[in-house]
């Protein structure tokens, strides 16, 4: 049986009227999703940078903006839980529990990288912290998180399976079909799309027949629920009583983070369908990190100084992790086929 | 004779084959549209649902990209679903989760897992079904990399075959001719497997190698019987599998023959027999030809409802004939 990872110890706040997490997590826990949000954020920064400088080709989606969506939907999971991801993804992959080190590696094309350099940015994976890989089909993951449910619920073996998808996604057939069957099925499933009102240029408004992503949720009989997705809070408390519901049981639910990006969708990104001051608002006054680091001083969780402190390990952190992708090897041409195929003895 | 081998239909062996796949290992599972009480539209699970329950032998919505996506996510994560399609045609609907996920998750993600999926595709036409019931599409799945595309012609076969599939740990794609389901034929009882990637000579000759798939195999078979009359000696091989394709047994076969003649019902152009030729011609075999390399294939055109224009679209036996004939008095 999975156990969730929200240990026993007991939580900071018990018996207050704090927000969710801090009645329900130990301060440990809430100050690795500090230090977690930070690493997604400098991840991003870091492989921005190594992308501009020649170290990294292709592409890149960066999710710079969303870490209180990644962070707090993984923090209800246990390792054994499984994810889906996106192309938007290599912050699920932290907050799943990967380590920097081999994403950076993936990312420069590395053997030592989650994918042994086959798979790059778009579909970097960390099994090992169940998360079965971002994807560069918008919906691609929908059906697969499903999957990893209805084997979940066969084999009772009690994990969850997460779908994160985007705005974009909630038009594709894929959507459709997945939220069905899971319904059908009741299935353990979450499926969380975090919308950050663009699918590439094309806003939400323009492509997309209701309000709200999650008021499609009645259309499968299952809860949908509107989260501020820059509260890291809110989204860790809808995604609690989700895991709960698909754990006990109960079936599916659909989370709608309402968040935004601050990158454009990629690196060939111009930037003209959105405002500077629509930027300028989300980064100056919405802004997931400085809002949750503000309320960690507020509620006497942590000092300034110990943030000052988690942002150094989370900096060194990363420069350890470039400084490891940059050393490390190749793939051999000669191996260009290894994966097609399952070896076979 | 051994006691052990029946006659079985094509469809009888391979529910066979599911079930015992299924009492094997728990983690088979069988998904498809009507394939619990139905029995699948051709009646191939026919009533493994009493025998196994609705949670192993279960129904999907219609939704054939989803139903494909949840067999990948499921295989991905632990159990061995074998799909039905209910027509080849349908994966269509499906291509996004057969050809971008399930084929190339292994690789994307560096070894890191496996797929064993097992898709299932009554295929061909002959049923009066038209353009969207009756297609042959196993060229196009064999074009990726990552998909072990099998056509298996007879019941033994496919019973091993499909063994084969939900034993191997990468998505196999299986297309069953329909015209195939009532066949009978000899079937070993309990388990047995049949390897895929490896071609079978089913009649020996010296004139002539037909290789051929699925049901053109019994065609090529048939014509090879009427030819022999004729003093003609032609060798039938059943490619049996598009992806790997068994390159030794048919370039032996050619070396031997030093004439090939490709049947099948896929579209001619860019199909299966555009992929031997290519092969033979690449191949030390290609300096034993003496005759030039012809394709028998579907017509350039979607599969059409009446009757004789149907027969028309794809080989028949007196085609086979015709122009085995001609290339062994070197007419062509």
């Amino acid at each position: 049986m999975a156990k969730s990872t929200a240990t026993r110890a007991a939580p900071v706040s018990e018996g207050t009227n704090l927000p969710f997490i801090y009645r329900q997590y130990p301060r440990e826990k809430l100050l690795d999703a500090v230090y977690k949000m930070h690493l997604i954020r400098k991840f991003e920064e870091g492989a921005e940078e190594s992308y501009m400088r020649g170290l990294i080709h292709g592409t890149m989606h960066l999710s710079i903006g969303q870490e209180a969506s990644a962070m707090g939907i993984c923090m209800p999971l246990s390792t054994e839980d499984q994810i889906t991801s996106t192309h938007r993804g290599h912050g699920h992959c932290i907050a799943k529990g990967a380590d920097v080190k081999r994403m950076f590696a993936e990312f420069f094309g590395k053997t030592t990288g989650y994918c042994a350099g086959r798979g790059g940015s778009m579909h970097i994976a960390d099994v090992t912290t169940g998360n079965l890989g971002a994807n560069g089909i918008v919906g691609g993951g929908l059906p697969i998180a499903v999957g990893a449910a209805l084997t979940a619920k066969r084999l009772k073996t009690g994990k969850v399976a997460v779908c994160f998808f985007g705005d974009g996604a909630n038009n594709e057939g894929a959507f459709h079909e997945a939220l069905n069957m899971a319904s059908v099925w009741k299935l353990p499933v979450v499926f969380v799309c975090e919308n950050n009102k663009y699918g590439m240029s094309t806003s939400t408004e323009r492509s997309t027949a209701v309000a709200n992503i999650a008021d499609r949720a009645v259309a499968y009989s299952m809860p949908g629920v509107i989260v501020d997705g820059n509260v890291l809070s809110d989204v860790a408390e809808a995604s609690h009583n989700a895991i709960e519901r698909a754990r006990r049981g109960d079936g599916p639910s659909l989370i709608e983070c309402k968040t935004y990006r601050y990158r454009g969708h990629s690196k060939s990104d111009r930037n003209r369908y959105r405002t500077k001051d629509e930027i300028d608002d989300w980064m100056n006054n919405r802004d997931p990190i400085a809002r949750y680091e503000a309320q960690l001083v507020e509620f006497g969780i942590a000092t300034a100084e110990e943030l000052a402190a988690i942002r150094t390990s989370v900096d060194e952190e990363i420069a350890a992790g470039i400084e490891f992708a940059k050393a490390s090897p190749a793939p051999d041409v000669a191996d260009l086929a290894d994966y097609v195929y399952t070896e076979q003895a | 004779m051994d006691t052990a081998v029946r006659e079985l239909s094509y469809s009888q062996a391979i529910q066979e084959a599911m079930a015992i796949a299924m009492e094997a290992d728990e983690r088979v599972i069988l998904m498809g549209e009507d394939i619990g009480v139905y029995g699948g539209a051709f009646q191939v699970t026919g009533d493994l649902i009493d025998r196994f329950g609705p949670d192993r032998v279960m129904d999907t919505p219609i939704s054939e990209l989803g139903g494909a996506g949840v067999a990948v996510g499921a295989a991905v994560t632990g159990l061995r679903p074998v799909f039905e399609f209910q027509f080849s045609d349908f994966a269509a609907l499906a291509m996004e989760q057969i050809v971008n996920q399930a084929a190339k998750m292994r690789y994307m993600l560096g070894g890191a897992v496996s797929v064993p999926v097992v898709m299932r595709f009554p295929a061909g036409s002959g049923t009066g079904a038209a353009a969207q019931h009756s297609q042959s599409i196993e060229a196009w799945l064999g074009h990726v990399p990552g998909l072990k595309v099998i056509q298996p012609a007879t019941p033994h076969d496919v019973k091993g075959m499909l063994l084969a599939a939900v034993a191997d740990p990468d998505p196999v794609m299986i297309f069953e001719h329909k015209l195939l389901y009532k066949m009978k034929g000899p079937v070993p009882e309990g388990y047995y497997t049949v390897p895929i990637g490896k071609a079978d000579v089913r009649r020996t000759g010296r004139d002539l190698t037909i290789v051929a798939t699925s049901i053109m195999v019994h065609k090529a078979l048939e014509a090879a019987e009427t030819l022999a009359a004729e003093g003609l000696d032609i060798e039938v091989v059943d490619l049996r599998t598009v992806r790997p394709m068994d390159r030794e047994t048919i370039i032996a076969s050619v070396k031997k023959t030093s004439k090939l003649m490709c049947v099948y019902e896929g579209v001619k152009t860019l199909g299966v027999g555009a992929e031997l030729s290519a092969m033979i011609a690449e191949s030390e075999a290609f300096d034993y030809l003496d005759a030039p390399i012809i394709r028998l294939g579907g017509s350039e055109t979607p599969i059409p409802y009446n009757p004789e224009l149907e027969k028309a679209a794809v080989p028949q036996v007196p085609g086979i004939i015709s122009a085995a004939r001609d290339l062994i008095n070197g007419v062509r």
